[in-house]
């Protein structure tokens, strides 16, 4: 989010028409997720009642004025648990987001700085990536046990190869630019090269990779809950609801379609901000390496 | 060219070692206690004692990776817990479908991609290739469960032209075989053109700009033989490359789509697995999608030569 305040900050007065003129992407995408993200904190006040709250008399029962995405297996609102299940899918991407960067960041930055380390680190991260990431996520999590928390390290975990060889790849061409080896050669603290050199240049890929993270994560999240192994199942996650649906589909496709249509809504928008993102920070990013 | 390859064929010996590694250690680098979450809720102590055995955790680490990795160089991957049979013969029995539902996704992808990310390069900025790359944007978006879902419901449920689910295998008879594969493939196929779709689009408008492609097409040469001829040969490998990079996709594609369509592969074999905590199924199921992953990477790698004469092994 921080992102797009400090583009909007930056443009002429006219920045938000100039915005959507130019990278009508972006603004849309930012517009579905701040949608999502406007359902996931208001969730209480949009209608909802209890999404745990089992009415057997409403079971299967279609989308009506009474329930608005109709009822599940057990009666309960499939609206409110769609609602809901953005609180989930949303704290999933943000996660997987954060911790997937972070780690991949001091991966990559040791790998581009430590040439042993380096040998080490690169082998380790081949080796992860040849994993398909939702077999890795599944492994970690029939091991450690189905929860909100282990479903965000698990993905988390696939998503730090990446990370670290855009960072590595970025350290690596820095390294040999004549400001930064005439700050090494000063003898700059390797901190303040790293503060003052190497996380700026780092910004704007990760930002663009963090959006492509969040997306994925979203998506992995759900295939997870739909094959049973994410979050746990009375958790109201749009991989758990479709899941729930399955065996009912063809008499009550209405349990899939909802959240399938939250979680695609969702993953578009982030995705249609992260094209936007790169065309917005592609051209710069070039020219200043 | 013969020792190149050899040598790219050795240079997938550390990979594979590094997955066997990480895919062994799981169980002791995993916070808590994998025995515990394994045995379920309803373990008793005793229950939890015997699987902790049965896994070997009893024993020291270097000492059950030696026999770990030993049996699984012999071919041995372990037992399953739930069955008490070898991982290996379970995979053997599950590798037709999978194998099937993957040839023919990547198929349906590449046939769907390639022509599309041809023509929107070659009309970049025109209405074919909005809708082109809109699409391809709905790929990434769309998971594969909400698609497949869609299209059982169009023409499964209100068409009724294919079945809803189920597998038929090769051997009772190719008709029944493709109509039951269909729509699997044709799920995974869509979700997986997207990428692909992208990439050749990208690739292609980079080879276009070239001095050579505007020469072939003033020494008055058709429009399809300067894309196909000139162009997307000098983009295959790109192309190619990303085809590979999609095969991982492809495989936590086929995860859930064998859920979805009730196809009895390794993907229901992962997932059944999962319900019943048996780990070493888990554990097999891994290595064989990380070798395939790994081999597949290493023939597009040897592959680059066919396209680009310049690169040699």
């Amino acid at each position: 989010m921080s992102a797009s305040t400090t583009i909007l900050t930056q443009a002429p007065p006219t920045g938000l028409w100039r915005l959507w003129k130019r990278h009508p992407n972006f603004v849309i995408g930012a517009m579905m997720l701040g949608s999502a993200l406007l359902a996931a904190i208001a969730a209480p006040w949009l209608g909802t009642i209890d999404p745990q709250m089992i009415a057997p008399f409403n079971r299967l029962e279609a989308p009506g004025a009474n329930f608005w995405f109709g009822g599940d297996l057990v009666g309960r609102d499939v609206y409110s648990r769609t609602i809901y299940g953005s609180r989930i899918s949303l704290a999933v991407g943000l996660g997987v987001a954060v911790i997937g960067i972070s780690l991949g960041l001091v991966v990559g930055i040791l790998s581009g700085f430590v040439s042993w380390v380096d040998q080490i680190l690169m082998r380790v991260m081949d080796g992860l990536m040849a994993i398909p990431s939702i077999l890795l996520a599944v492994a970690l999590i029939s091991l450690t046990g189905a929860s909100l928390k282990n479903v965000i390290i698990a993905i988390s975990i696939a998503e730090i190869p990446r990370v670290a060889r855009l960072v590595r790849s970025v350290v690596l061409q820095l390294k040999e630019r004549p400001y930064v080896e005439a700050a090494i050669t000063a003898g700059t603290p390797f901190i303040w090269i790293l503060w003052r050199h190497i996380l700026p240049n780092t910004l704007a890929p990760l930002l663009v990779q963090a959006t492509y993270i969040f997306a994925s994560a979203v998506l992995t999240e759900a295939i997870l809950s739909f094959i049973g192994a994410g979050t746990p199942p009375s958790t109201p996650s749009w991989g758990n609801i479709i899941s729930e649906g399955r065996t009912v589909f063809s008499i009550a496709p209405h349990i899939v379609l909802f959240p399938g249509i939250a979680l695609s809504f969702t993953v578009l928008g982030v995705n249609l901000m992260g094209d936007g993102l790169r065309d917005i920070f592609d051209p710069r990013y070039v020219s200043r390496t | 060219m013969l020792v190149l390859s050899l040598r790219r064929l050795l240079a997938t010996i550390p990979v594979m070692a590094i997955v066997a590694i990480i895919v062994f250690s799981l169980l002791y680098l995993t916070p808590g206690d994998p025995a515990a979450v394994l045995a379920g809720e309803q373990a008793t102590a005793a229950d939890i004692e015997r699987l902790r055995v049965t896994l070997g955790l009893d024993q020291p680490f270097l000492v059950r990776f030696g026999q770990w990795i030993g049996g699984v160089l012999q071919g041995d991957l372990g037992t399953s817990i739930f069955s008490q049979r070898p991982v290996m013969e379970l995979i053997v029995q599950r590798l037709e479908p999978t194998i099937a539902l993957t040839i023919a996704s990547l198929i349906i992808a590449v046939s769907i991609a390639v022509p599309l990310g041809v023509i929107a390069a070659w009309r970049a900025g025109g209405l074919v290739d909005r809708v082109a790359m809109s699409f391809a944007v709905l790929g990434f978006s769309v998971p594969v469960f909400v698609l497949s879902y869609i299209l059982i419901a169009v023409f499964a449920v209100n068409l009724k032209l294919l079945p809803v689910q189920g597998y038929v295998p090769i051997a009772y008879g190719i008709g029944p075989f493709l109509k039951h594969l269909i729509l699997p493939a044709v799920s995974l196929g869509i979700i997986n053109a997207a990428l692909i779709a992208r990439i050749t689009r990208t690739t292609m408008i980079e080879v276009l700009n070239q001095d050579y492609i505007r020469a072939a097409r003033a020494k008055g040469l058709s429009v399809r033989r300067v894309l196909i001829r000139h162009a997307l040969k000098n983009a295959a490998v790109p192309i190619v490359t990303v085809i590979g990079i999609s095969f991982a996709l492809l495989i936590s594609g086929v995860v859930v789509t064998e859920t979805v369509f009730n196809i009895p592969g390794l993907g229901r074999l992962t997932v059944d697995a999962i319900l019943r905590r048996d780990y070493p199924v888990i554990q097999g199921v891994i290595l064989i999608f990380s070798a395939t992953y790994v081999v597949v990477n290493l023939l597009i790698d040897l592959s680059y030569g066919l396209f680009d004469p310049r690169i040699k092994y």
